[in-house]
């Protein structure tokens, strides 16, 4: 299905003179990492629907510096957070809305110091914020009545104190909300934080994304939701690991309300 | 006689004390070997945090079981302080029950004070048999062998004798007041206290005389009061010293968002001066200036103590090592080596060893050591996903966290000694703006993409 997606640059908003409400930030992962890249798309459809005038930068976004800075190379993400402030502040840059928690986080709390102030929400607080102005409704579809789990983030999460706005949207998709014993601010890590994605695991009994999806197996869901591309890479592989692709989805919170009427 | 008592009980609370206040001094010596570290910001904020988690309790009780009896036996503790004091005033002046003016109110205090001390008595009966009978895995971690086990038991000792001593005194004291001893009965004949535990006590009492009586009354009370001294002397050397560094350490700890990490200023000043077109790379003097106290460039992160900040040592004579952030650590939980509750006690140890070798030489003296590799191995460090677990499980405040990223920033920028695959993202992150092997100009293709 070729849907036609719109996704302005900001220097084409640059070029009419115009300015959009919010910049996208997609990410490293929303842009390149096969399984992200369909969040990513479930999301601007959810913009295009709304009619939300956004950009993207493209070619000019570059990594912001998270996984360096959680790995302890300062110097590295001083650098990329210095281009990335540099490159936002030039088009004036208000509001940013991300599907990445750990960009969010960076952006949101770590950026200021360095001089770059923005209003930053992630994807799912945005979507909520849509709802609640009406601009977009959400209806169950087909997750209506389905067995959800939601897998916090942590850098959403506990990192943030973000813990309503997905369940929100999950509630409005009517779906029966079953929470992991370990949830909310006690939520497991995924195991991808800290820039753990990057690099072999440390010697241990297991892997931690396989523990986590063992607790998530412990309520029986039929989808896994995740409002991070990382938690969503981790989880899908644990779900393979212990042979559920068949019972288990895992998908985005904004990817659900996108399919759910098949957007 | 009455006077040699006295002046001995002046002594032992003069040298009790004297002990304590050394000890701490050179603790606070100590966390001031560290980096210092604003935390005075907020100071309202900080006062409720304090109010809320240290004298509250409000995160112990996530924990339902442990929580609530550590609330009891925290409450005893601290209401049963009142009696110290009477107990202290009694022993300067030679008085007995020097408050027993208070009437009734003064009994319904001491009745109260006996209850408490019978529910903390079952209470720290309940935590032996926690930590040594049931099977539970914060208490039997790799890291709770030796002196940190021996220590927590130690502590649940002292606490049964302390408060069987105090309710063995009151029973003595109720039968001679009874009997209508000497200095021990009230004018008019009227009970000072009332004993509505240590009143069971008494027919243990039957046919005993009254100076039998009072040896066991004042063997009791001079066992309990030096009791109490010693303990609050141990403390130091004991992860106990929570009762008294919980308040400070959450006033102290973190208040911004737990995934907010410091920038370091250090770097911020070399990455703007690198992106200055017009700076002078050979006008080095005055910048390396700016950056050092002594002109020294700075150290980036920790491979000791000395780099860490005083906050982060605070919190390590602070933990009690309960293990609450071990037990819910991803990475433990999953096998690994990486215990938070390891890295608190391994810079409380190495810290305790500078101090040694303080008071030894009257300054550190290098000992060949450090706290990197030494007490913490860098497949600890690597092993966190710096979830905030930790930070969020700790009944008070401390952030083990930040001293894994302090110490990750040592081995990534001081010795470029990254495991092999995360230098490949660093990187890829430097050329390219990603993680992987991308080209930037690539990165948009995903909206042309079905």
């Amino acid at each position: 299905m070729a849907e036609n997606i719109q996704v302005p640059t900001m220097a084409q908003f640059m070029a009419e003179g115009k300015a959009p409400e919010v910049l996208f930030w997609v990410g490293c992962m929303g842009s390149f990492d096969d399984r992200a890249k369909k969040v990513t798309k479930a999301f601007v459809r959810l913009l295009n629907r709304a009619n939300v005038e956004f950009a993207v930068l493209g070619t000019e976004e570059s990594c912001t510096g998270d996984p360096a800075k959680r790995a302890g190379n300062e110097f590295l993400y001083q650098m990329q957070a210095a281009g990335n402030i540099e490159v936002l502040n030039g088009y004036e840059i208000k509001k940013i809305v991300t599907t990445c928690p750990h960009c969010f986080n960076i952006m949101k709390n770590e950026y200021p110091g360095l001089g770059g102030n923005f209003e930053v929400m992630h994807h799912t607080t945005f979507l909520k914020s849509l709802l609640d102005e009406g601009r977009l409704t959400v209806e169950g579809g087909k997750f209506k009545g389905k067995r959800i789990t939601f897998h916090d983030p942590c850098y959403l999460g506990r990192g943030n104190d973000i813990y309503e706005a997905p369940r929100d949207l999950l509630r409005k998709l009517e779906v029966e909300l079953v929470e992991m014993k370990r949830c909310k601010k006690d939520a497991m890590c995924c195991g991808a934080g800290g820039a753990q994605m990057f690099k072999e695991p440390e010697p241990g009994k297991e892997d931690v994304n396989v523990a986590r999806t063992e607790q998530a197996m412990e309520v029986k869901p039929e989808v896994i939701a995740a409002g991070c591309p990382f938690c969503n890479t981790m989880m899908t592989d644990g779900v393979k690991a212990k042979d559920q692709e068949k019972n288990i989805e895992v998908m985005d919170v904004a990817e659900m309300i996108a399919n759910a009427e098949d957007l | 006689m009455q006077i040699l008592a006295q002046i001995a009980f002046i002594l032992a609370l003069a040298i009790g004390i004297g002990i304590f206040v050394r000890n701490i001094r050179r603790m606070i010596r100590n966390i001031n070997l560290g980096r210092e570290i604003d935390r005075n910001d907020n100071p309202g904020e900080r006062w409720g945090k304090m109010a809320k988690i240290a004298l509250g309790q409000y995160k112990m009780v996530r924990r339902p079981v442990s929580g609530i009896i550590h609330v009891i036996v925290y409450l005893g503790f601290i209401i049963i302080n009142i009696e110290v004091l009477e107990i202290i005033i009694d022993g300067i002046f030679g008085t007995h029950r020097i408050f027993a003016f208070a009437g009734v109110t003064y009994g319904f205090l001491i009745g109260a004070f006996e209850i408490l001390a019978l529910l903390v008595l079952v209470g720290v009966i309940i935590f032996w048999i926690r930590r040594n009978v049931l099977n539970i895995y914060r208490f039997r971690a790799r890291e709770l062998t030796s002196w940190p086990k021996n220590d927590a038991n130690y502590i649940l000792y002292f606490e049964m004798v302390l408060m069987t001593l105090f309710l063995v005194m009151n029973a003595a004291d109720y039968q001679l007041q009874l009997n209508g001893a000497n200095h021990y009965a009230m004018v008019g004949g009227e009970i000072a206290g009332a004993f509505p535990v240590s009143g069971w006590l008494l027919p243990l009492f039957d046919g005993l005389t009254d100076s039998t009586l009072i040896i066991i009354e004042r063997t009791a009370w001079w066992l309990h009061i030096l009791g109490i001294l010693f303990f609050l002397n141990y403390l130091y050397y004991s992860k106990h010293l929570h009762i008294l560094l919980a308040f400070p350490n959450v006033y102290f700890s973190k208040i911004k968002p737990k995934a907010e990490f410091d920038n370091i200023d250090a770097v911020t000043k070399e990455v703007k001066l690198m992106m200055d077109p017009d700076a002078d790379p050979f006008a080095t003097p005055a910048e390396t200036e700016a950056e050092g106290e002594e002109g020294e460039p700075e150290k980036f992160g920790a491979s000791d103590v000395f780099d860490l900040n005083r906050v982060q040592l605070l919190n390590a004579y602070t933990c009690t090592e309960c293990g609450r952030c071990t037990d819910q650590c991803p990475a433990n939980n999953t096998g690994k080596l990486l215990s938070p509750r390891k890295i608190m006690m391994d810079t409380r140890d190495r810290l305790e060893e500078v101090g040694a070798n303080i008071n030894k030489n009257g300054k550190f003296v290098d000992d060949g050591k450090q706290l990197l590799d030494d007490y913490i191995l860098r497949e600890e460090l690597w092993a966190c996903t710096t979830c905030q677990m930790c930070i969020e499980a700790c009944p008070v405040g401390i952030d083990p966290l930040s001293i894994i990223v302090e110490m990750r920033r040592y081995l990534m920028m001081e010795q470029s000694a990254g495991p092999a695959d995360l230098n490949n993202a660093m990187t890829n992150i430097e050329n390219n703006g990603a993680p992987w092997p991308y080209n930037q100009m690539d990165r948009l293709n995903w909206a042309n993409e079905n």
